[in-house]
């Protein structure tokens, strides 16, 4: 039997991150930003069936970035934490900070203990109403909990798309300039970004009940 | 509560059912002991009673009325037993109001549940089969005395057409061409619709059909409310079609259910 070697933890931990960094990277970025009577989710995703953005409650939308496999898991997984509870309870009872907490528990007993540290980064969104500011639960791959109160960007190139998103960013702005400035950030100086290269949803508080909706190819054209 | 994460073999995929079933809170759990002793002496609870369905051009029309009884107790006069299943079915129900209205409250959280998870939602035949299956798991409740039957329609949005389904309490599903009534008052409801009832029937027509239904049944049955006019309690009516469940406006519903009095007013005190 062969004695393993002594590494310390912190180089432990340090190694997981990197890896688990390196696999958020390879993927595309995603942004979400509160406007003017909902939340917009937008993401640079050329696949029409393999979504990154998806609807969990009345109120709460999910979104991903990194290993799909991984997040839509995570997805599922929230899906039933929010419908298990609004049928134990009532649907008012549903909240997006318990679910953000939930999944950081996971990510974080996942990056600690098992082989392998997931490779996501995830969004919880939450439609405000009169009383509740809306809010942005930004969690990373250790179960790190960031909440944001106007816009937050998930992905590799978070930064560099967070610095040219937040130059333009304006407190109560109108979905259709949130989402130029979401594709202009998102593309960078370089590129152009079409419509179909993109996904984009919004929970929006023109929807009745459920608010999360699905903005198609033709919708995206007429708002850009 | 913890993230419910499966193992890949114990997955309950889209099912809500086998989900609640794997969390540890199964539906439809049986009352055993001295419950299930004093259920089998037949404790009265609340039933719901009449519930009508029938197509028309464009789709169907689904109405029930307001009235729970308690052996020979009005138990509620107020009582909502038609539903939306989701965006393009609807639900009515007869029988254990309180038992009934749980299945239909799981019933509309699987069908949301399995929407959400897979992406896209079920064919109106799934939908229908998926409420057969919570039937029969229901069946030792309904050997208890709470037997639970409803009603289901929609939209077929495969074959454009709008469907109706009746169940048995084993969770027997069958599905009608033109036309149902459930409920103690179901069997005169059915035959005033089964007179009345024409090929093409217009949105309007189906309605004052399904209303003078429910008042005929209100009529011979006992436990089937009939329009309240004092204090204003009207059927609930609900129709399904291209677009979706819509549930029609009490002011509608109030002057559909006028023009049937004001119609048999007028034929005098012989019938």
């Amino acid at each position: 039997m062969t004695v393993p070697f002594y590494v310390a933890p912190e180089q432990v931990m340090k190694d997981r991150a990197d890896y688990a960094r390196k696999g958020i990277a390879r993927g595309r970025s995603l942004i979400g930003t509160i406007y003017k009577g909902g939340i917009l989710l937008a993401a640079e995703n050329p696949s029409k069936s393999l979504h990154k953005i998806s609807e969990i409650y009345d109120r709460i939308a999910f979104a991903g970035v990194g290993k799909y496999n991984e997040f839509d898991q995570l997805r599922v997984a929230g899906i039933r934490h929010a419908d298990t509870k609004g049928f134990t309870y009532s649907r008012d009872d549903v909240d997006a900070r318990s679910l953000a907490n939930v999944y950081a528990q996971y990510l974080g007993q996942v990056f600690t203990h098992e082989m392998k540290p997931l490779e996501v980064e995830i969004l919880v969104a939450e439609l405000g109403s009169e009383e509740i500011p809306s809010q942005l639960f930004h969690i990373l791959y250790d179960g790190t909990v960031m909440d944001e109160g106007h816009f937050t960007v998930l992905g590799g190139d978070s930064e560099a798309i967070a610095e040219r998103f937040g130059a333009e960013f304006k407190p109560d702005w109108s979905l259709g300039t949130a989402l130029k400035a979401a594709v202009r950030a998102l593309a960078g100086p370089d590129k152009n970004l079409a419509a179909r290269d993109l996904e984009v949803a919004v929970l929006s508080k023109n929807n009745g009940r459920r608010t999360f909706d699905r903005l198609g190819s033709p919708a995206l054209e007429k708002l850009l | 509560m913890t993230l419910p994460v499966f193992d890949t073999r114990e997955d309950p995929g889209p099912n809500f059912v086998s989900l609640l079933a794997k969390s540890g809170v199964p539906p439809f759990e049986p009352f055993t002991g001295a419950a299930s002793e004093l259920l089998a002496k037949g404790i009265s609870v609340p039933h719901g009673t009449t519930i009508a369905a029938l197509r028309y051009a464009e789709g169907i029309v689904m109405a029930g009325d307001r009235r729970a009884t308690e052996g020979n107790f009005i138990a509620h006069r107020r009582i909502e037993k038609v539903f939306a299943a989701d965006k393009y079915s609807a639900v009515g129900i007869a029988g254990a109001a309180g038992p009934a209205v749980e299945m239909v409250r799981l019933f509309q959280t699987q069908l949301e549940h399995y929407e959400k998870v897979e992406g896209v939602n079920l064919s109106l035949e799934g939908k229908a089969n998926q409420l057969s299956q919570m039937i029969r798991s229901n069946l030792t409740m309904a050997m208890q005395g709470l037997v639970i039957v409803p009603l289901f329609a929609g939209w077929d949005l495969n074959r454009k057409i709008g469907r109706i389904f009746t169940y048995d309490v084993t969770g027997g599903r069958y599905e009608e061409v033109a036309y149902h009534s459930i409920g103690s008052g179901g069997k005169d409801a059915r035959t005033t619709i089964k007179l009345g009832i024409k090929e093409g029937m217009s949105r309007s027509e189906a309605v004052a059909l399904a209303i003078s239904a429910l008042y005929e049944a209100a009529d011979e049955d006992s436990a089937t409310g009939g329009p309240d006019l004092i204090r204003g309690i009207y059927p609930i009516v609900a129709t399904v079609d291209r677009n979706g469940f819509s549930r029609l406006e009490d002011a509608e519903v109030a002057a559909a259910s006028q023009a049937v009095i004001t119609s048999k007013s007028s034929a005098g005190g012989a019938q």
